[in-house]
């Protein structure tokens, strides 16, 4: 077959997933010409696992996203079936949004915004081959032999890249939800000189409403009222369903070890690797033998569905083992599987073969994002191509790299690691991943981000008027809690000792009242007769300010002296090697990874302090010797 | 960090004349204004470069030493940044005390090569020093790693691994708690937690406190001899310091009217001070001597007193014994050949120490070891105990230690464990780097060993 020339774009992007829904309308929005590629139509912003957006760190990200301008957080808001905070209580670095979704519904309204997109044109097609021009722009060609010209690509391809499905002696090749896999790619990128690996994840069953006997189960409410993700959403309405839990116990886990045999992955079949975070129930089963029961969240899939998604039971095991280990689980006896849990192995590559910018080091104008990068989860795949596809624009408009450093966000947390450490399985987002966690709240991503996400031009005039006015009531509610004191009187005194905190003899400022861990402006609303009134939200932010300030300040302590080192710019061309003061290791380690600056050298394991005082000379020798080179200015 | 202020040592380890502790960064001078005082009461960070001051260096409000600040500001110094110079009296012993009050108030211990290496980054060295510098700093390097090597079977490295492998336990139950909030992980409970961090805390207290112990047979005690005149001290310092001919400094005594030496009996080290003697003093002058004496006495780790046997205590004994009374000391009886004329029985009321020597026939001397071992209480001392063997890891026991209090005092005051968690794994990432490890991966891996957590 003969091909044919089908366009000229900036920006191409192959996958139309969370990561390529981010990538393309970033770029697009920034005024590149941008095409998005799906190999269905109907699968445009699937979410193949859990209905749900955000969770523990990843409710960070998808404020951090929202924050920058991105689309997740408002579409899981115009689709949330129930909101949740959770970790309230345990703190505000941990706080973390969560909402049920319709699935559905957020494929359309994802679908139809990249359709209403300017710039953007979303393309039914399978990317077989890609391949560099001399001019340095790659063109693209799809099954039906259409050839593309992009400037630069973005590789989105999820777990469609090799896909192969695995429930219990039975494989097969495929994407997600049965939709057909990316079967040529794969080839293409090796041939380039790509390496891929296997990696591995899974999904539960869908089991039918009507055939659950949810009376005789635990309820899960959402919060009243609920919050919404995004900065431009005013409010919510309630939330519109409920979850349910139950638990395994010890005739499920009988059942699964009586057939462990018959698993791909303790058969040996599956080569790929599975996070340790996602483990399908059998796992949880081998590894954790002593544990009489283990949790499953039953949770709706739409409101215009029976399926229910069983949260925490994943399995490769044959249909009919899962049928009979669910049928023993409290409220499931009868269940009906409408579809069965699967593991799917898919193609990735080795991240550490990146920049931050998500580009890869030696292919000039090609870019990746999520699953694909070796992450996992809807979210970390959203933030990844929100950068990459940031990159790609500024690369084609010839505008500096925008990149996030770990101080200043998940999302630049999640890539410092992806590009550093390298995955050796999914990686997923866990607040205890960043050390600067009590600045890197999802409670001021706006704060942090939004200043960028302006000047980046994917905010709003009339969102960045909102935002300022925001600080302005930040900072005069500050400096009125500064400057108030609040008399001593018996109420106060009542309200101290019943939050069992010492009573005063005298005025105190009202500052000093909310620095103390046993109080806040709930309690002490009564004696604040002067408190205007705000948006919880400011309270929010003043009210951690004050609370926190000896911790934040530390914090940004550490943030200034890491800032210091990745200020200081490592030539990406540097060959390890050829410096002598190095340890082998070091060297090796170096040339692998090729760091793009000094802080980022020094987090690489293997690499000491030694190495680190190495490089910093031989950085100063090269600035003495070239001192017009810009790069090495700030050393 | 490059912008850290850094201290060490800077002259020859062990003897010399003068040791000099050299403190460079930004906040070199206010660090040194902690522990030096100027006896023109002026403020190092007040005063101009290129001066010296002389004054004193304390550590934990006690003089040191006497000793002369020499102030460099930026960028007219060795390194190019403030730099200021302690230069005080030679020996392990003071020099080491000043460098650690000096890492106590906020510097860290200079890495190998480091202040040639700032002298290079701030254009105070020639390019062709470069190399040379990257060569000394790469076989420093290698050489430490092999001494980090040694500390990984040791009874140290257990010993830390120990305390960090509870405190890790603990995080990783934080962060699971935090990360897996709808997993049935068990609840975090206040006092369990609170019990853990202090038990680390004493811990690694004891483990500070033992590098004080283990200092005794590294670094040396403060040891005073006392005596009223002619009672025989020299003798007695002759018979010590001529045992295993191991004089190591002898710094003139007209600067305070106290002899310093330095001998080492078997394993341990006694830095000497031979008072000026202790006795009702009938003019001012000697009566300075004197109170010198008596504060020397006050502050000394060991006190020898040594008394004559031909004659019974007169009042200048008694005074001693007065002073001496509740002291870690031996008394040493210096007995000739002639009659014992001394009440014994005074003596012992102060102390159960007491040897008989005698110069003479040159008797007591191992009596006198076997005594000082057991008042040292290095005869008991575990050689296998856990023991910081440098400067360096005490300076992080000591920050994982603060930073440990701090997590204790966020959980005390009722702070979110968010709080806690931060601090808690700031004192883990200090210990991570005794045994050269990175906290997060430790904390993450951890989580996922310990819980059964994941949708």
């Amino acid at each position: 077959m003969s091909t044919y020339f089908a366009g000229n774009y900036d920006v191409a992007v192959i996958g139309a997933g969370h990561a390529g829904i981010e990538a393309a309308l970033a770029a697009a929005r920034l005024g590149c010409k941008t095409a998005i590629f799906t190999i269905n139509m109907d699968a445009v912003g699937n979410c193949p696992c859990n209905p749900s957006i955000g969770g523990t760190a990843k409710g960070h990200l998808v404020r951090e996203i929202d924050a920058l301008g991105g689309e997740m957080g408002k579409t899981a808001d115009e689709c949330f079936l129930q909101m949740r905070m959770l970790n309230l209580g345990k703190g505000p670095a941990v706080h973390s949004l969560r909402a049920q979704i319709d699935r559905r519904k957020y494929q359309d309204v994802m679908k139809h915004k990249l359709e209403l997109c300017d710039n953007l044109d979303l393309r039914q097609a399978e990317i077989t081959d890609i391949e560099k021009n001399d001019d340095g722009s790659w063109t693209l060609t799809t099954r039906m032999f259409a050839q593309f010209m992009a400037k630069t690509v973005i590789v989105a391809t999820g777990t469609y890249l090799g896909g192969k499905i695995f429930i219990g002696e039975v494989s097969f090749e495929s994407g997600p939800d049965g939709v057909f896999p990316a079967t040529f790619l794969g080839d293409s990128l090796r041939n380039l000189g790509i390496p891929t690996r296997r990696f591995k994840t899974g999904t539960p069953a869908r089991v039918k409403r009507s055939t659950i006997d949810l009376d005789k189960l635990e309820i899960q409410e959402g919060d009243t009222p609920p919050v919404p993700f995004s900065y431009d959403t005013e409010s919510l309405g309630d939330n519109k369903v409920v979850c349910h839990i139950s638990y395994t116990n010890e005739d499920t886990k009988k059942i699964i070890l009586d057939n462990i045999h018959r698993s791909p992955l303790y058969g040996g079949k599956i080569e790929g690797v599975g996070p340790r975070y996602c483990p399908s129930l059998e796992d949880k089963i081998v590894r954790f033998e002593h544990k009489e029961r283990h949790q499953l969240f039953i949770e709706p899939c739409g409101l215009d569905t029976e399926e229910m998604y069983l949260q925490g039971m994943s399995s490769s095991l044959p249909e009919e083992v899962q049928l009979q280990f669910y049928h023993t689980i409290p409220g499931l006896e009868n269940a009906l599987i409408m579809r069965p849990a699967y593991a799917i192995e898919y193609d990735c590559i080795d991240p550490t073969s990146m920049n931050a910018t998500l580009e890869f080091r030696d292919f000039e104008g090609l870019y990746g994002a999520g699953q694909f990068n070796g992450s996992s989860g809807y979210e970390e795949a959203a933030a990844q191509g929100l950068i990459a596809g940031i990159n790609a624009a500024h690369k084609v408009q010839g505008k500096e790299p925008f990149v996030l450093d770990r101080a200043s966000s998940y999302i630049g947390t999640l890539i410092d690691d992806l590009i550093t450490k390298g995955a050796n399985e999914p990686y997923r987002m866990m607040t205890s991943r960043s050390e600067y966690r009590l600045i890197l709240r999802q409670d001021n991503a706006d704060i942090r981000l939004t200043p960028l996400g302006y000047k980046l031009g994917l905010i709003s005039e009339e969102r960045w008027s909102r935002f300022n006015e925001k600080q302005r009531l930040i900072e005069e509610e500050l400096y009125r809690v500064k400057n108030t004191t609040i008399p001593a009187s018996e109420k106060l005194n009542e309200i101290l000792v019943s939050r069992e905190t010492s009573a005063v003899d005298g005025g105190i400022r009202l500052f000093e009242l909310l620095k103390r861990p046993q109080l806040n402006y709930k309690v002490l609303k009564e004696v604040d007769t002067t408190r205007p009134t705000l948006p919880d939200a400011i309270f929010e932010q003043v009210e951690i300010a004050i609370k926190y300030d000896g911790y934040i300040k530390k914090q940004l302590a550490q943030v200034e002296q890491m800032r210091k080192l990745e200020v200081k710019k490592l030539p990406l061309d540097t060959d390890y090697k050829t410096l002598s003061g190095l340890r082998l290791e070091a060297q090796e380690k170096l040339n692998k990874i090729r760091p793009s600056n000094i802080g980022q050298a020094s987090r690489i394991s293997g690499v000491s302090p030694a190495d680190i005082s190495v490089l910093l000379i031989w950085l100063a020798k090269k600035s003495h010797e070239k001192p017009q080179t810009e790069e090495n200015t700030d050393v | 960090m490059t912008n850290s202020t850094i201290a060490a040592i800077s002259t020859a380890q062990g003897m010399g004349g003068i040791g000099v502790i050299r403190i460079s960064g930004e906040n070199a001078l206010t660090i040194a204004d902690k522990v030096f005082v100027a006896v023109s009461s002026k403020k190092l960070s007040d005063a101009k470069g290129y001066t010296a001051h002389f004054g004193a260096v304390y550590y934990e409000n006690e003089k040191i030493d006497e000793c002369i600040a020499t102030v460099f500001k930026a960028p007219f110094s060795y390194t190019g940044e403030n730099v200021v110079e302690l230069s005080c009296h030679g020996g392990t012993y003071i020099t080491k005390t000043v460098l650690r009050a000096v890492l106590d108030n906020g510097a860290i211990p200079a890495g190998a090569g480091e202040f040639t290496k700032r002298a290079f980054l701030n254009g105070k060295l020639d390019l062709t020093e470069a190399e040379a510098v990257m060569d000394i700093i790469s076989a420093k390097s290698s050489a430490a790693a092999k001494s980090a090597l040694s500390v990984h079977e040791g009874a140290l490295s257990k010993s830390i691994n120990e305390v960090k492998d509870d405190l890790v336990n603990r995080a990783a139950h934080l962060c699971a708690w935090a990360d897996y909030p709808e997993e049935d992980i068990p609840e975090i409970e206040f006092s369990a937690l609170k019990d853990a961090l202090d038990i680390a805390k004493s811990r690694l207290s004891a483990l500070l406190e033992n590098y004080d112990k283990g200092k005794a047979i590294r670094e040396g005690i403060d040891t005073v001899i006392v005596g009223r005149p002619n009672v025989g001290k020299s003798t007695l310092m002759n018979l010590i310091t001529g045992y295993d001919k191991s004089i190591v400094t002898d710094i003139a005594g007209t600067t305070r009217d106290i002899v310093e030496e330095t001998a080492v009996i078997k394993d341990i080290t006694l830095h000497l001070s031979d008072t000026a003697g202790i006795r009702d003093a009938d003019n001012a002058i000697e009566k300075i001597g004197v109170d010198k004496a008596k504060h020397r006495l006050s502050t000394a780790e060991l006190i020898i007193a040594v008394f004559d046997s031909s004659s019974p205590l007169n009042d200048d004994d008694i005074s001693i014994l007065n002073e001496i009374k509740g002291s870690t000391c031996i008394a040493v009886i210096n007995k000739d050949d002639l009659k014992t004329k001394l009440d014994i029985e005074k003596i012992k009321e102060v102390t159960e120490n007491i040897v008989f020597m005698s110069a003479k026939t040159k008797t007591g001397i191992k009596e006198f070891e076997d005594i000082l071992d057991k008042v040292v209480g290095t005869a008991d001392f575990d050689s296998s105990s856990a023991v910081l063997s440098n400067e360096r890891q005490r300076s992080l026991a000591k920050s994982a230690y603060v930073a440990l209090l701090d997590a204790i005092s966020a959980l005390s005051l009722g702070m979110t464990y968010d709080a806690v968690t931060v601090s808690l794994e700031d004192a883990i990432s200090f210990l991570c780097e005794l045994t050269g490890e990175r906290v997060t991966e430790t904390v993450v891996d951890n989580v996922f060993h310990s819980f059964c957590v994941g949708k």
